[in-house]
């Protein structure tokens, strides 16, 4: 016994950046074991997204005018970036659910009396959210493929938009953590994890050409953080539909997308590893 | 000895509730402290101050020699926590729970790994080692989260509530090793609702009720406390109750609001209140002996705690007996 005391203290001289890293990967190690033995969380995450992709696909498809077309084919490769930006939007509900459980359940409370990093059981969180959002959008590009969607630009282009909307989707969930902190039960946190993303998603420039919208609303979804990582994957795919906006965020996407991201991270990490100093479950 | 576990005038409020009203306490180096009171009497915030999960208001409290507001870090590297609730992964096997806790404290992979399998191995969990805790049963799980705090093996520990909701047979299991804890030597400070157990585990009681410490001492102290410690003896021929009653009245605290003197003739049984323990008890037996009266039993009767408690605060402990009820259902 006294051997392994004397470990815990010869291990514990790590640097705190070391440590912070390390205890963030055994956490998300956890949530990743998680995941496989409740893979229904997994599954019934990919039926809403490939839902909107048959059913946005076949139903708008050849209604909506994207840029002077009215060709279905046309709506498919326009309509895809928007909806792997909006399923990665929908990892938050996840992550703030699964903290909320975690409060609700005492394991918060067990983490917190260990000498562990600060942010590490959330980081953890994320970035298993984050493996779980790779996997979704390898699935849902597979079915968007199917239904006839098509990239016209260089592989690498096309990884770069994959990458921007994995960055879009962690940022996410750290605004999901704030909530799943703030919230007594995992129902509230899925609740109020989704509601206000419908807002978000909706007045963008996801499903509709923006400048088909009213003056103002079109203000808004130009200036969308949404708006900005949506632009920049159809740029990056070639596809249909490019915004010719001249406000920043549309001229700039790939920026804009990347700042955006930061920010989010930046300002909702802080208040979520603040939270969770405090928390009282 | 300096004391592993000192608090002293904790105060936390929650709007309204003050949950802690000044509470002070003070563990020995290897005692166990059991904090007894019932449902809402502050025993778990006192526990969340103690282990750095809540911020008290005011007061100070050092544990293992650290101070835990100045020093959290520190504090939580020498103390083992076992919540109200069983905080294990219930998607995760034992096995796998142990092992994560480990390398939160900063063990590596494989340290963390052997010392999960020394624990299942102690806590009767072996064979279960590598199914999900969803499928162990309440006092499984409680012997898990208790395994989980031990990880390090921290000098000092806290239980809130070990037992609540478990069966007697899984009770009793569960009392056995936090015995075998302490015999080694940790401090523990243990929250209970049950009168029996706070008896039976801790060498120093400290009672509470809404958010302060209104009594604190051993078991045997707050029973005497309390008083209403009788000595009972039941007489062989019925034509000795007169001489063994005049007798027994010559220790009798009457007088003292105790009361008399009682004679139940149909069982040649005399009670008197007393005080003075088992040495009283040896005296009043030679006494009887050499005034020749046969007893078929003789005893000393102390109360309970429940008794105690119903002294202290004016009120039995209710709520201990609706979560009884609770955790039945
Ligand atoms: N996080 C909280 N928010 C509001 N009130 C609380 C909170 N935690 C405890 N309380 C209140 O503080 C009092 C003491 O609670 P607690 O320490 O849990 O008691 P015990 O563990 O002895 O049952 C109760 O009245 C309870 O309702
Ligand atoms: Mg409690």
């Amino acid at each position: 016994m006294s051997a392994v005391t004397e470990s815990v203290r010869v291990a514990s001289h790590g640097n705190a950046f070391t440590r912070s890293v390390r205890d963030s990967l055994v956490v998300a190690k956890r949530n990743l074991i998680r995941m496989v033995r409740i893979p229904e969380v997994v599954i019934f995450g990919l039926i809403q997204p490939i839902m909107f992709v048959v059913l946005f696909s076949y139903v708008f498809g050849g209604s909506l005018d994207i840029g002077g077309s009215t060709s279905p084919q046309v709506y498919r490769e326009f309509l895809m970036a928007g909806i792997f930006a909006q399923t990665v939007t929908f990892a938050t509900a996840g992550a703030g659910a699964g903290i909320a459980e975690d409060m609700h359940k005492g394991l918060i409370d067990r983490f917190r009396s260990l000498p562990m990093a600060r942010g590490a059981v959330l980081t953890g969180r994320t970035l298993a959210d984050m493996v779980q959002t790779a996997l979704t959008l390898l699935v849902l590009a597979i079915v968007a493929l199917l239904v006839g969607w098509r990239t016209h630009t260089s592989i690498g282009e096309v990884l770069g938009a994959f990458g921007l909307l994995l960055l879009t989707g962690y940022a996410f969930t750290w605004i999901g953590a704030v909530i799943g902190l703030s919230v007594r039960t995992p129902e509230a946190a899925t609740s109020g994890g989704l509601v206000w993303l419908f807002p978000v998603t909706f007045v963008s420039n996801a499903f509709v050409d923006s400048s088909n919208m009213t003056p103002w609303l079109r203000h808004i979804a130009d200036w969308n953080p949404f708006s900005a990582t949506v632009q920049a994957c159809r740029e990056l795919f070639g596809n249909p539909g490019v915004s010719t906006s001249d406000a920043w965020p549309m001229q700039h996407p790939v920026w804009a997308s990347v700042i955006y991201s930061v920010l989010i991270i930046a300002v909702f990490r802080t208040l979520a590893v603040r939270k969770y100093r405090s928390a009282a479950a | 000895m300096p004391g592993a576990i000192q608090a002293e005038g904790l105060v936390k409020t929650f709007g309204d509730v003050k949950a802690l009203d000044g509470v002070d306490l003070e563990v020995p180096e290897g005692t166990v402290l059991g904090l007894l009171g019932p449902n809402g009497a502050g025993k778990t915030t006192t526990v969340r101050c103690l282990t750095t999960l809540l911020r008290p208001d005011s007061g100070r409290a050092v544990v293992a020699g650290i101070d835990v507001l100045k020093h959290p870090d520190a504090v939580r590297r020498s103390i083992g926590l076992s919540g109200q609730f069983a905080a294990v992964d219930e998607y995760l096997t034992g096995r796998e729970n142990l092992q994560m806790v480990g390398q939160l404290y900063q063990m590596r992979a494989k340290a963390a790994r052997a010392r999960a399998d020394e624990l299942l191995e102690q806590f009767h969990l072996a064979d279960a080692a590598d199914r999900t805790a969803k499928t162990y049963s309440g006092g499984m799980r409680r012997r898990l989260d208790l395994a989980a705090a031990l990880v390090v093996s921290p000098p000092v520990m806290f239980m809130d509530e070990p037992t609540t909701g478990l069966d007697p047979r899984n009770r009793q299991q569960l009392w056995d090793v936090i015995k075998d804890l302490v015999s080694g030597g940790t401090t523990l400070l243990l929250t209970t609702q049950y009168l029996e157990e706070a008896d039976h585990l801790a060498h120093d009681i400290a009672v509470v009720d809404q958010g302060k410490v209104i009594a604190q001492g051993t078991s045997d102290q707050l029973k005497a406390r309390t008083g209403g410690e009788r000595v009972e003896v039941v007489v062989h021929e019925r034509e000795h109750i007169r001489t063994a009653a005049a007798l027994l009245d010559k220790y009798s605290l009457r007088g003292l609001g105790q009361g008399d003197t009682t004679v139940e003739e149909h069982m040649r049984k005399i009670t008197t209140p007393v005080s003075g323990g088992a040495k009283l008890l040896a005296e009043i037996i030679r006494e009887l002996d050499a005034e020749g009266i046969e007893i078929d039993d003789i005893g000393l009767r102390r109360p309970t705690l429940d008794d105690v408690f119903l002294s202290l605060t004016g009120h039995v402990a209710e709520s201990a007996q609706s979560d009884d009820e609770e955790a039945a259902k």
